[in-house]
């Protein structure tokens, strides 16, 4: 046996399963497996994005596959309807209003407590952060009527400013548990060398801490994003007819028999696609090795 | 720039465990001095006490004429060096070096001039707007160096700064923070656990062993005069070493019984230690270095100034011969200090009921390994020390009340 079949034997039996299959393929099956699995996933959406496009007298003659053979069914008919559809237009805004705060709370209460519950000494910290921790096994079903009760108490029933607080406070467990494991894998030293520089507390937060903590608080933001942005339960819960979101609105317009797809198409995609461009656009902080160079 | 005052500094920390003890020492004015002992000695608390960085549980330090043990770390205006390095890896060079001045709000051109200059002299002006992780291990170093000086402090400490360089680059970096300090003449508090470095870099030099400081002095009067067995140990390369005898007086002088074998001891040595006399006839510890010991067969030394041993091992270095020669000298076991010397190297280990001499024969020696090799002992270097306390023996009594190790 010569030394080169050798090694490959070793490597094999060190590597696991989906390693060998890529080593002894040359990763080849592997990618059209995964294109596959991409395309099949993609269909649906692609569907949307045409059938949206689609004219609605169309509908009834087939399906969406038959705008490519026959592109004259194509037309912006539905954009144009849906943007004089003030339901729509309203709740498309009413999500945002309600994501864009939800989000951006949740990521600076959780990114100053965990910093606090990461590199601060104060009494009772872990007894407080275990209890954050604890917060994450409970399900948002059990505090709606309670919630309810409690808004209706406070009289902010039905306000957008009601679901964005329901969301951070739910939202606010997990990002503290995420971000206070990321901060605390900082290094040490470099938190003493900005003090040693002359760094407060709050410089050391917004000048060492924010970005260095930038790659798990842009996944916090995605998640908490997407998480806020397709939210139906808590919005169907707490909103009223001024301030749902476009989910809320969507729903409505499906019924048993003859939902009204020149509506939904365009609505449901525009609610799409938004996401996907927060996504795509904050993916870039998700690089490996940002610490690199900072401490040997 | 400023003096620094340490009184009574100690550190216990909040489990009970003991730290430092009773630390007191003055530094002057543009002096460096580097602290160094095995690990778990107590330098690296002692400087993150100065530094502001761990609370100081007794004592005081002061810092130029202000006491400030409760002054924290960003108004001490002291610069410090991290082992790590701990440079910022979000920000350029030109951003690490600035961050101290930018955060004190220095003007925009004053901060652009000084993070220049200081790049200039640590010759990383091509490198400024590089990341830290586009750098070397040396440039990260310098980098962090400049992050120090650019703030002309009061005060560096460095906490073992070149420990993650190579050899090579160590030697380098070694010399040129020696020079950047006698350039600026800034306070410097140096921690390192590498003997060479610190007698290369101190003025003085502050040994230290399980939280306690054993001796400050120069390095060449630590070389030459170690207050006791442990300075005398770690001090040096090789290690000093250590044999048990007994000290006697006959018609012809002074000599110390090791083993079997008797070894004489000038008159002017012990005209120099006063309190050598109320030895005699008890045990006493000498200690000397390799170099202190030669081939009898080359040196041809007057009698009883020479020792036997059997020979373990040579290592030709070209202008020396290293040789371990093991001994019928009983070994030291009771010493605390070489014990914790022991943890670090081997110097000093006991070797079953042998002790193992190392000498820096000439290298025109003939001594082969396994062979019986006679040794010539410059008897005028030795050290005596107190087997009980492994205190040096000079002026002062054996059985000193003050000095309880």
């Amino acid at each position: 046996m010569t030394v080169a079949s050798s090694d490959i034997v070793t490597g094999a039996i060190n590597r696991s399963l989906p390693a060998r299959v890529v080593a002894r393929t040359g990763g080849g099956v592997l990618r059209i497996f995964l294109i596959v699995v991409a395309l099949v996933w993609l269909v649906p959406t692609f569907g949307l994005l045409v059938e949206s496009f689609r004219d609605p007298a169309q509908y009834a003659n087939g399906g969406w596959w038959d705008a490519i053979t026959h592109p004259g069914q194509l037309t912006a008919h539905n954009y144009v309807e849906l943007l004089k559809n003030s339901t729509m237009t309203s709740s498309f805004l009413n999500t945002i209003e309600i994501t864009l705060p939800a989000t951006i709370l949740v990521v600076l209460i959780g990114s100053a407590a965990g910093y606090a519950f990461a590199w601060m000494e104060f009494p009772g910290r872990d007894a407080i952060f275990l209890l954050v921790v604890g917060l994450l096994v409970i399900p948002i079903q059990i505090a709606l009527i309670p919630v309810i009760k409690l808004y209706g108490l406070m009289g902010i029933s039905g306000t957008i400013l009601s679901v964005i607080m329901f969301h951070v406070g739910f939202g606010l467990p997990f990002a503290i548990f995420l971000l206070r494991n990321y901060f605390s894998g900082i290094p040490r030293d470099l938190m003493e060398a900005a003090r040693m520089d002359g760094a407060s507390e709050v410089k050391i937060f917004f000048k060492v801490i924010l970005p260095l903590g930038m790659p798990a608080i842009a996944s916090l933001g995605i998640f908490q994003f997407l998480w806020v942005w397709n939210d139906l339960l808590v919005a169907l819960v707490f909103s009223n007819a001024t301030s749902e979101p476009i989910t809320v609105a969507l729903a409505s317009q499906t019924r048993q028999f003859g939902s009204s797809i020149d509506i939904l198409a365009p609505g449901a995609f525009l609610s799409l696609i938004v996401p996907l461009i927060v996504f795509l656009a904050f993916q870039r902080y998700f690089v490996q090795g940002v610490m690199a160079g900072s401490v040997k | 720039m400023a003096k620094m005052e340490l009184r009574h500094v100690g550190k216990v920390y909040p489990d009970g465990t003991r730290a430092v003890t009773d630390l007191n020492m003055r530094i002057d004015d543009g002096e460096f001095v580097v602290f160094v002992g095995p690990s778990g000695c107590g330098k690296t608390t002692a400087l993150r006490m100065i530094a502001g960085l761990e609370t100081i549980s007794e004592g005081e330090i002061e810092i130029g004429d202000r006491v400030v043990n409760d002054v924290p770390p960003r108004d001490r205006d002291v610069a410090m060096v991290f082992q790590s390095y701990a440079l910022y890896p979000h920000l350029s060079v030109r951003d690490n070096i600035g961050f101290g001045l930018q955060l004190r709000k220095v003007p925009k051109r004053e901060l652009n001039r000084r993070v220049e200059e200081a790049a200039k002299i640590l010759g990383l002006t091509d490198h400024l707007d590089r990341k830290p992780r586009n750098l070397s291990g040396g440039q990260r170093q310098r980098v962090a160096m400049g992050r120090a000086i650019v703030r002309e402090p009061q005060a560096f400490l460095m906490d073992e700064p070149l420990s993650n360089l190579d050899a090579k680059l160590r030697v380098q970096m070694r010399a040129e923070i020696g020079k950047l300090q006698r350039d600026l003449a800034v306070t410097t508090i140096y921690v390192t656990h590498d003997q060479t470095e610190a007698m290369t870099l101190g003025h003085r030099v502050a040994v230290m062993k399980l939280g306690v400081l054993q001796q400050i002095a120069p390095p060449q009067v630590l070389y030459d005069h170690p207050d006791n067995l442990f300075v005398a140990g770690f001090i040096g390369s090789p290690a000093m070493n250590f044999m048990p005898g007994t000290l006697r007086r006959d018609d012809t002088g002074h000599r110390v019984e090791v083993g079997q074998q008797s070894i004489s001891v000038p008159d002017k040595v012990v005209a120099e230690r006063p309190a050598l006399a109320s030895y005699v006839d008890k045990d006493v510890v000498i200690g000397f270095r390799p170099e202190d010991v030669d081939d009898a067969a080359i040196t041809k030394p007057d009698p009883g100034r020479s020792f036997v041993g059997t020979v373990e091992l040579v290592e030709p270095l070209g202008s020396d011969l290293m040789v371990h020669v093991s001994t019928d000298a009983p070994p030291l076991t009771e010493s605390e200090d070489l014990a914790e010397l022991g943890k670090d190297s081997d110097a000093g280990a006991p070797l079953g009921d042998r002790t193992r001499v190392v000498a820096r024969f000439n290298p025109r020696s003939r001594v082969q390994i396994g062979e019986q090799a006679t040794m010539s002992l410059d008897t005028e270097r030795f050290h005596f020390f107190d087997p009980q306390t492994g205190r040096s023996i000079w002026a002062h009594q054996p059985a000193d009340p003050t000095h309880d190790s």
